[in-house]
């Protein structure tokens, strides 16, 4: 016998969000304190794999990850069929709350990266109590549209195709071929208008420019970490937004992009482990 | 340089395949120079250099010699390692039918990286 488990579970949980029903596909890996993950727009908890594989996370860590609405193996709700998906800031919020409180997480650790960086923002503005410490990956306050978004979603160009073109360049050059690649397929995978849909959070709905010097990092400590070659949201840019909040700590990861948990965990996680650890101390 | 293109395009093979529904003519400018090049099914057949009386084309992709010059080095910086990075930038102007362009992304990305020094990734 050749084959080999990862020690990754996975579940789906039932639970009514934004008054429907939802099952959202849940998965987790490790022991101890809680670490809940946002995947980015238009993909799903694929992302973490690396995380949930390594030892150094897992011995101390319990790491959980859902695929959001729409993404993944979460199918949207019922009557789908007739709407256009829009994420925004209020659902997002609700969504993440709900979920760490159904699952009985006890003021997990909060990482997430591109719109989970940037509700990783608003969740440290507005529910600092929820959390013991809050990581936000390619995290800024705005982007501004820099392509245009109906590109995404319209039946003369394939979605998966252009998705995963869109976001090519995001990676970084130095990540290994088979991340880099899986990284682009989760893309590809995404359903028709979702990842259009989640930027509506993130370059639209979720702007929290004029708040963000308001994150009181006592109640929270938030830690920054992003790549170098994201010219989504730059190093300029989550630079600016660490220099308005008193306490923040920033990291700029050199050859990394955009995906630094899937597109090189290797690299990614040489910058995330002694945050993990000073959160641990603390 | 920009000649070098179809040879380099047209022995791809992968990208050959992903570029089979892609018939257009595309307008590529480096700072002054234009160049208007054809592909046919996702051979490059011509790559012609300018200056054109009425050039002809889908789209056209505009930025400064220094802009792709950085675009087409071993090592792109940030900013300079995609086209869409440029395209944020404000350094590259992408203007036409971009429907053409958006819809084989990919093809355009990976066919102009081709004019890349060697050894440097798509």
């Amino acid at each position: 016998m050749s084959a080999r488990f990862e020690p990754i579970t996975g579940r789906y949980m039932h639970l009514d969000l934004f008054g429907r029903p939802h099952r959202i596909y849940v998965e987790e890996a490790g022991e101890g304190t809680p670490l809940l993950c946002l995947h980015t727009a238009g993909s799903d908890g694929r992302q973490y794999r690396g995380l949930m594989n390594d030892t150094r996370v897992t011995a101390n860590h319990r790491v959980i990850v859902f695929d959001m609405p729409w993404h993944g193996k979460s199918s949207p709700p019922a009557g789908w069929h007739d709407e256009e998906y829009q994420l925004t800031s209020a659902q997002y919020t609700t969504m993440v709350l709900e979920i760490s409180a159904e699952l009985g997480l006890d003021r997990p650790i909060l990482i997430g990266c591109s719109i989970g960086g940037r509700i990783a923002l608003h969740l440290a503005l507005e529910h600092p109590e929820s959390f013991r410490a809050i990581i936000g990956l390619q995290a800024g306050a705005h982007v501004d549209p820099y392509y245009d978004l109906n590109f995404l979603h319209r039946s003369d160009v394939h979605g998966g195709e252009v998705c995963g073109a869109v976001v090519s360049g995001l990676v970084g050059p130095d990540a290994p071929d088979k991340e880099r690649w899986e990284t682009l397929w989760h893309y590809m995978q995404g359903g028709p208008g979702v990842f259009k849909g989640d930027l509506y959070f993130y370059k639209l709905d979720g702007d929290i420019r004029d708040r963000v010097a308001q994150i009181d990092t006592r109640r929270c400590p938030l830690f920054l970490l992003s790549g170098e070659y994201d010219y989504s949201c730059t190093p300029e840019e989550t630079l600016a937004v660490a220099r308005s909040i008193p306490g923040c700590e920033v990291t700029i990861m050199k050859g990394l992009g955009h995906f630094p948990m899937s597109e090189d965990p290797q690299a990614f996680l040489i910058h995330l482990l002694p945050v993990l650890e000073k959160i641990g101390r603390s | 340089m920009i000649e070098a293109l179809q040879q380099r395009v047209n022995d791809d093979q992968g990208l050959i395949r992903r570029g089979r529904y892609l018939t257009t003519t595309f307008l590529l400018e480096v700072g002054a120079t234009s160049w208007l090049i054809s592909i046919f099914e996702g051979r490059i057949v011509a790559v012609t250099r300018g200056p054109f009386v009425m050039p002809s084309a889908a789209f056209a992709l505009r930025a400064s010699e220094e802009e792709w010059k950085k675009f087409w080095s071993k090592r792109p910086p940030p900013g300079s390692n995609d086209l869409l990075a440029l395209i944020k930038r404000r350094a590259l102007k992408a203007e036409g039918n971009l429907q053409v362009f958006m819809s084989h992304l990919r093809y355009f990305k990976e066919a102009l990286a081709k004019l890349r020094a060697e050894g440097a990734a798509a």
